[in-house]
């Protein structure tokens, strides 16, 4: 943020304290939120240790190290997130679109309603549309998708006989992550300058040269955060995988087949019930990598935003 | 605006009223009769979650003053509990371990240990939905395969040649197992692992050891086997619903699951050795060629501390399980959740094991 | 919002000819809707599709459209109008698209849950109930408790975070908490749940169980959620208003207060009620650390605590032999669950209008 003006110079005693307490109080608060995550990062870190130096042959699968055991997690996590993004993004950014600048204004506030209401539908009710619904009636055209462009590796063959493929779990957490971006991407569009968008029109630019020419380069940065946000419900998410997966411990492209490389956070939801011991710790220490993962891609989330925001500046 | 605000606070009120109120149903909690007074924690195995409901709302309906909590967390984390001190009685899917034997019992008086009390016996079926196939035989080799992934469509040779009768289709064959880790898949795998040796080469175990279809817990494995093409899974029998039910090869004849074939194998498997003396631990003998017998058979244990820190807990468990083992108890979880009773010789000697209970 | 609005004339003029009338496209579209209809319900009889779906017809009657509009448009208006044309119909398609999954969803839980949505529902427990009957109303109880004291945690905490990003942060911590809040969001719930319990099990021992460690859990999911919007909504406040508040003397923490919280209120409370819909819906946390009872308990600081979203999964996940009572109070919970959370926002909404400064015209 940018710098606000300092206080005015002359202030009764009583304000003057008035304002040390408020802004300990709020320094305070932001403490509280790293002290938390320091302490959840602490506990992980803590309960991982044990996993990280255990025989693998205790951990469940018998894998030949730990780092084997997590790498097609790591894998499916990452790989169902992406393909749940590419979905949503550009669904969202039309969504989001057609509420700012197609819907008639009376519509757009009613609109916007109705797809806020798809993030308040709690995940376990996303589990259970996913395997009675969109698992079943995706079937057939799985089977024809192998049977018509199997040589391509994405939809090589053999299709699932019950549709709970990776592509099937990515279609459940685009539909989730889809209201958070649409809702962001919304108010950052809405913001766009009238006079920008007046200025377009004025030199005759139809409603979709407008909007690349203003909307979108004001936008950019608040679609890039808008994705990245969603990207974190999306690797994070746990019961809705658990229920629709079929996972293997495997790494593959195909997302059609029966066999799935599973997410950290499905397979800890799936295997933490039945686990004793040494094989609790393994999991925590895949969760610990999962961190590890939504740290990297903040990270990388925050580069481009503020390089985009420089480069804004610098222009 | 004034109609808003009006809204807003019936609103409210309407949502205060609502929940403030006691449950109907908890209202003559203090009238009934019974001599348990206080309350039980358990957790533990999901597979026994209907049964110990059962179990647990008759006894609570008998004794006015007592509550049982059981949490449906899972054999691994409800062991973890019960060692830790955590719950008063675990269930579980497998006996406690060597290891687990050999350390620490937080709720027990030091030095003892838990005891395994078999309580919950359930057969487990195959259970498949094949384009116009309504009976289905397979022995456990074939079995086997199938679930290994080695036999692909139903008309393969082996299958057909167990069901001469049925109008098998050429079509690819979706076996689905179990995504999470469970005593189900462990006492399936021990099935193929002991009858069919030769074909099925994994030890038996609470994950799955090859590839395959999945899905989660018993729901998602039904729900999969229904919603799919050509499908077959194992789950618990009570869950089979309209699905077929395959009929399993022992000795020489096809023999469908009944409760009382179910127990009869658990009745003729001998106790683990090297044990305490009241740690009923089973060792399924799941090779029985009686054709009076059904293999498939997962058997769930509570577990209960020999002496516990604390008489009261003691009473209570004594109490509950008690009933649980009683031939009422069994007869309400077999209506409930579709177990098999416990056969008289082995309640008469889980029942000497409760009364052991300090 | 049209622009073919502000460039009507009565004379007919450069900018106008050889645009195609006003009515053509809804008509257009309508006709290549009712084509998209029949071709499927033709296919559907002749035995080429398995069965009727008005999903794949609307789909391809959207298609159609989209192809015909941008042919057509090329034709007689050129090539800048169809491209506008043919981003106008994917937009609109975008949007139906994202409509589908919605009402098969809401459809499948309303005509699901509607079975058991009854009296006994709402004013019965679980307790000492088996097989049929039975109601939610310990989970009801309990989620509300629960929920409510997560957010009496979180709030603050995430407001005053967010007040001290946009009024005071500066420097090193103040990034530092930016980015730690981002790295927050992607704490997957079964983490927060399994660290809560960590933490309770220090303090009080193995095996603990109780409502507010849930609280604790979904407070820490809740948490970023608050202080990005409320971070936002304080960012849009015009610094005019600061500054005149400044310019009467008045100290920062009263303009704070007084200026700043009431003008950005309505958006923090419609952030807040988002995140508390984010988070009444968790289920593995709460297995973990509220424990699971069928029972009523309103005292969060002792004992188990069920939740709705535990006894939906609990009910689907461990049926009794008799399946389908099981099936229908799972489903009746799922339909509590949403409409619980659509009332939650409509009260927001109903809040932010009520108190709006902008609204007191």
């Amino acid at each position: 943020m940018s710098a606000r003006s300092s206080s005015p110079a002359s202030v009764s005693a009583r304000d003057r304290l008035g304002d040390v307490v408020f802004r300990r109080l709020a320094i305070i608060a932001g403490v509280v939120i790293l002290v938390a995550l320091a302490a959840v990062a602490i506990f992980l870190i803590a309960q991982s240790i044990p996993a990280f130096l255990a025989d693998p042959a205790d951990l469940r699968g018998e894998p030949e190290s730990f780092w084997h055991y997590v790498a097609p997690l790591a894998f499916g996590t990452v790989w169902a997130a992406a393909l749940a993004l590419l979905m949503a993004i550009p669904l969202s950014i039309g969504i989001a679109l057609f509420i700012s600048h197609y819907a008639p204004r009376r519509l757009a506030q009613p609109l916007g309603y109705i797809v806020d209401l798809l993030a308040a539908v709690p995940s376990v009710v996303y589990g259970l549309w996913g395997i009675t619904v969109l698992a079943p009636s995706a079937v057939p055209l799985y089977i024809w998708l192998t049977e018509n462009l199997g040589s391509i590796p994405l939809f090589a063959p053999p299709a699932s006989g019950t549709g709970r493929t990776v592509l099937t779990v990515a279609i459940v957490l685009a539909v989730m992550v889809l209201p958070i971006i649409t809702a962001l991407c919304r108010e950052v569009f809405v913001q766009t300058p009238v006079l920008h968008e007046e200025a377009a029109y004025a030199l005759g630019a139809t409603r979709w040269e407008m909007i690349r020419m203003t909307v979108f380069p004001y936008a950019r940065s608040g679609i890039v955060s808008a994705s990245m946000l969603g990207l974190g419900r999306a690797l994070g998410e746990t019961m809705a995988v658990a229920m629709v997966l079929s996972p293997s411990a495997i790494i593959s492209l195909a997302i059609l087949t029966p066999e799935n490389p599973s997410t950290i956070a499905a397979n800890i939801a799936l295997n933490f019930p039945e686990s004793a011991g040494l094989q609790v710790n393994a999991l925590i220490a895949t969760g610990l990598i999962l961190f590890v993962i939504t740290l990297v891609v903040n990270s990388i989330a925050r580069a481009i935003v503020s390089r985009h925001e420089r480069a804004l500046e610098s222009r | 605006m004034l109609d808003s605000r009006t809204a807003l606070s019936a609103l409210a009120l309407s949502l205060v009223l609502g929940v403030s109120g006691c449950a109907v149903n908890e209202l003559d909690r203090e009238i009934l009769p019974g001599t348990l007074v206080g309350t039980l924690d358990g957790a533990g195995s999901s597979a026994q979650s209907a049964a110990q409901e059962a179990w647990i709302a008759t006894a609570q309906n008998a004794n006015g003053g007592l509550t049982i909590n059981y949490e449906p967390s899972g054999s691994g984390a409800g062991r973890e509990a019960f060692l830790a001190g955590g719950v008063d009685y675990a269930g579980s899917d497998s006996a406690l371990s060597t290891d687990e034997l050999a350390g620490d019992f937080g709720a027990c008086v030091e030095g003892t240990t838990g005891i395994d009390l078999p309580l919950y016996i359930s057969p487990l079926a195959i259970i498949f939905n094949i384009d116009g196939v309504d009976r289905l035989q397979l022995d456990a080799a074939t079995t086997a395969a199938i679930f290994r992934g080695d036999i692909t469509r139903w008309n393969d040779p082996a299958v057909a040649a167990l069901n001469p009768d049925a109008q098998l289709p050429a079509a690819t064959i979706t076996a689905v197992h179990r995504s999470d880790a469970s005593g189900t898949t462990k006492n399936f795998t021990d099935y193929l692992a002991q009858a069919a040796p030769e074909v099925w080469q994994a030890d038996a175990g609470d994950s799955w050891p090859y590839g395959g279809e999945s899905a989660q817990g018993n729901s998602g494995v039904v729900n999969a086997v229904a919603n799919g093409l050509n499908t077959i899974g194992y789950a618990d029998a009570s869950r089979a619903g309209d699905l077929g039910i395959a009929a399993l090869q022992v000795g020489e004849e096809f023999v469908e699951f009944t409760p009382e074939a179910a127990a009869a194998v658990v009745e003729r498997s001998p106790f683990e050795e090297g044990r305490a003396e009241n740690d009923l631990a089973i060792t399924l003998d799941r090779t029985i060629t009686d054709p009076g017998t059904y293999p498939l058979v997962l058997v769930s244990y509570v577990i209960a501390c020999q002496q516990y820190r604390d008489a009261e807990t003691a009473e209570l468990v004594r109490g509950y399980l008690s009933f649980v083992a009683s031939p009422e108890g069994q007869a309400v979880s077999a209506e409930f959740a579709g177990s098999a009773p416990l056969s008289d010789g082995l309640a008469a000697r889980v029942l000497d094991a409760i009364g052991s209970i300090r | 919002m049209t622009t073919t609005a502000q460039r009507t004339s009565a004379l007919p003029n450069a900018y106008t000819s050889g645009r195609l009338p006003r009515w053509f496209a809804p008509t257009l579209f309508g006709a290549t809707l009712v084509v998209g209809l029949g071709v499927i319900a033709l296919l559907a009889s002749s035995g080429a599709l398995p069965e009727f779906s008005i999903v794949l017809a609307v789909l391809v009657g959207v298609v159609l459209y989209a192809v015909l509009i941008t042919v057509i448009a090329n034709a007689a208006e050129g090539r800048r109008a169809a491209t506008d044309r043919l981003v106008t119909s994917l937009v609109i398609t975008a949007f139906v698209v994202a409509l589908l999954p919605l009402i098969s969803l809401l459809w499948t839980v309303t005509s699901n849950g509607l079975a058991r949505f009854d009296i006994t529902f709402f004013t019965h427990s679980m307790r000492s109930v088996i097989g049929e009957g039975g109601g939610a109303l310990h989970a009801i109880v309990g989620t509300l408790i629960i929920t409510a004291l997560a957010t009496v945690i979180a709030v603050p905490v995430g407001l005053l975070t967010a007040i001290y990003l946009v009024e005071y942060g500066r420097g090193r911590l103040a990034r530092a908490i930016t980015f730690f809040v981002d790295v927050m969001t992607g704490i997957p719930s079964i983490v927060a749940g399994l660290f809560a319990y960590a933490l309770f099990a220090l303090i009080f021992g193995e095996g603990v169980r109780m409502g507010f460690a849930g609280s604790v859990a979904l407070a820490v999911l809740m948490v970023p959620v608050v202080v990005r919007s409320s971070e936002e909504m304080l960012k849009l406040v015009p610094d005019e208003l600061r500054e005149a508040s400044y310019a009467l003397g008045v100290p920062k923490w009263r303009t704070i207060a007084r200026v700043v919280l009431p003008t950005a209120g309505a958006g923090i409370v419609t952030g807040i009620t988002l995140a508390i819909a984010r988070v009444i819906g968790e289920t593995a946390p709460l297995l973990i650390v509220a424990g699971f009872t069928s029972s009523m308990n309103y005292n969060p600081f002792s004992e188990r605590m069920q939740s709705l979203p535990v006894f939906v999964y609990t009910q689907y996940a461990n049926p009794g032999s008799q399946v389908d009572f099981y099936l229908e109070r799972a489903w009746a919970g799922a339909l509590t669950l949403i409409l619980l959370v659509m009332a939650l926002n409509l009260i927001a909404r109903l809040i932010t209008r009520i108190f709006a400064p902008r609204a007191r015209r």
